[in-house]
């Protein structure tokens, strides 16, 4: 970052009239778009991280023809050794989820209901060995992993983050080419300053020293003008996001992501340096 | 005994696919020479200069400056060349949103001099072209004699070993003339080599001891084959 501290004479070389432009402006719009898509990528990704830790070791018996069998199913269920935790779903519970669907119908007493026992596995157990004691013990029961319902839900959260991601890169990319193009209209601009200090021996390294300093300085300017919007965006959305905390039972966002998240701008300046310098330098050697 | 600062043998240039507009230049200048280069209008005085200072490498032959064979090395190796000439380009071409102060620095900033190193000597030096009250004043607000002894003195700042100039006095008054070649002779004397392209024939009568270079059509005018093989020769300014 040393390129930031020109000295006066080197100022003078470029001005910085001629170099701002638009690129700030275009940094903050970019940086604001990458933090705010970045940001629902990581929520997403906690969100499915939540879900899936949720229901890694939950199972459910169904028992298809009636809680008559449940005693047996869940008698079963307590000689596992692995199972820690037996319990049956409530019918009146059952009930009320199925009135969702059906109605007030669903309450008439002669609507045959199924026996749902949920039970939890010690980590890292044979969860293949307890479906077929189960099973065994009790004909018509199903053995069913909670993973396996969620598994469509789980997958489009794991698609979206990685959309988000490419999102992310894409905007990044995007940003990458209009850096390009910035630093190669600056070189244009100044053409006549330049071919002047070639002809006086300077050297690539520092002509590109007095561009790159000032994108350096847009681009810091304009990510941190970019990440402060997103900022405060995303603070008013996850503090009316209650629901998604009920949803996974935890923040969308935790510390670490909002430090990742501030370290995006410092990433967005550094990358625009880099790709303004290579971008210079290939400009440059285009010439004797 | 003198050493040979440029050297071109059989060294041709063409841009693009063009025809070519130097052919076959075979020269040497001593170290500490003066030489003007001459010749009617479109015989190749710029192209040579170009070569001379590095702004294009000829597209066949070789050619030597300062004793390193210049014609296949790396550009990266260019500049450290570029900062042992001077040059005072014909169109003077000054850093127009700079000083005349800043225009004259230049050189010196880029060998990595410190600003105290730099404020006396560019200060004298423009006092030396007649311009320390006009050392802030920027080139477009500098008349064109005013500009040429900015381009002069910007050549002459770092000491180069080699100066180039092409039409050094083609914008300034006699008086101004006679400085110029007056400083052009003592950075000679101080053993600057000096390459002065010019048609004015005063200023080559003015200056006993320096060597004709002609270039008619794009080829060296050489009949005694004194340019291919040159004699030690004394500094510019001192009788023959």
């Amino acid at each position: 970052m040393n390129q930031m501290f020109a000295t006066d004479a080197e100022k003078r070389l470029i001005p910085s009239s001629g170099m701002r432009g638009p690129v700030p402006l275009l940094i903050a719009i970019m940086t604001f778009v990458i933090v705010v898509v970045a940001a629902a990528g990581l929520a997403l990704s906690n969100t499915s991280s939540v879900v899936k830790a949720g229901v890694e070791n939950r199972y459910s018996i169904q028992i298809a023809d009636g809680s008559a069998k449940a005693p047996a199913a869940i008698a079963a269920a307590r000689k596992i050794p692995e199972i820690t935790r037996v319990e049956q779903v409530a019918p009146e519970d059952l009930r009320r989820t199925l009135e969702r669907w059906l109605g007030p119908s669903a309450s008439e007493a002669d609507l045959p209901m199924p026996a749902i026992i949920d039970v939890d596995l010690r980590t890292g157990s044979d969860a293949a060995r307890a479906k077929q004691s189960i099973e065994a013990a009790v004909p018509g029961a199903r053995f069913i992993a909670h993973r396996t319902s969620l598994e469509p839900l789980l997958n489009a959260l794991r698609g979206l983050t990685l959309l988000a991601l490419g999102l992310v890169l894409l905007i990044a990319l995007a940003s990458a080419a209009a850096i390009v193009l910035a630093a190669r209209g600056a070189l244009d601009t100044h053409r006549g300053t330049i071919d002047v200090m070639h002809g006086i021996g300077a050297e690539d390294q520092q002509l590109v020293r007095l561009f790159v300093r000032q994108i350096a300085i847009d681009a810091l300017s304009g990510g941190v003008a970019g990440a402060a919007a997103a900022g405060l965006v995303i603070a008013l959305i996850v503090g009316g996001a209650g629901y998604a905390t009920l949803l996974s039972g935890s923040p969308p966002l935790d510390w670490n992501d909002a430090l990742l998240l501030l370290l995006l701008p410092i990433a967005i300046a550094l990358l625009a340096t880099q790709v303004a310098r290579g971008a210079l330098m290939r400009a440059l050697r285009e010439r004797l | 005994m003198t050493g040979t600062i440029v050297e071109f043998d059989r060294v041709g240039l063409r841009y693009g696919t063009g025809a070519e507009v130097l052919r076959d230049l075979d020269f040497r200048l001593n170290e500490g020479g003066f030489y003007f280069l001459t010749g009617p209008s479109g015989a190749g005085k710029t192209s040579l200069l170009k070569l001379l200072y590095l702004a294009q490498r000829p597209t066949r032959g070789r050619m030597s400056l300062f004793g390193d064979e210049l014609s296949q090395a790396s550009r990266e190796a260019l500049p450290a060349y570029r900062r042992r000439i001077g040059v005072v380009f014909q169109d003077f071409r000054l850093v127009r949103h700079l000083s005349a102060f800043d225009n004259v620095a230049l050189p010196l900033r880029i060998s990595g001099r410190s600003e105290e190193e730099i404020e006396g000597p560019v200060r004298e030096m423009l006092a030396w072209v007649g311009l320390a009250d006009r050392a802030s004043a920027r080139p477009p607000t500098l008349s064109g004699g005013e500009q040429q002894r900015v381009a002069i003195a910007r050549a002459v700042i770092a000491h180069p070993d080699l100066i180039i100039a092409d039409e050094p006095t083609g914008n300034v008054d006699a008086a101004m003339a006679e400085r110029i070649l007056h400083l052009l002779t003592a950075m000679n004397r101080l053993g600057t080599t000096v390459i002065v392209a010019t048609h004015d024939v005063g200023l080559i009568a003015a200056t006993p001891g320096a060597q004709l270079i002609r270039l008619e059509k794009g080829v060296l005018v050489d009949p005694t084959g004194a340019l291919k093989h040159p004699p030690a020769m004394p500094r510019a300014g001192r009788p023959l």
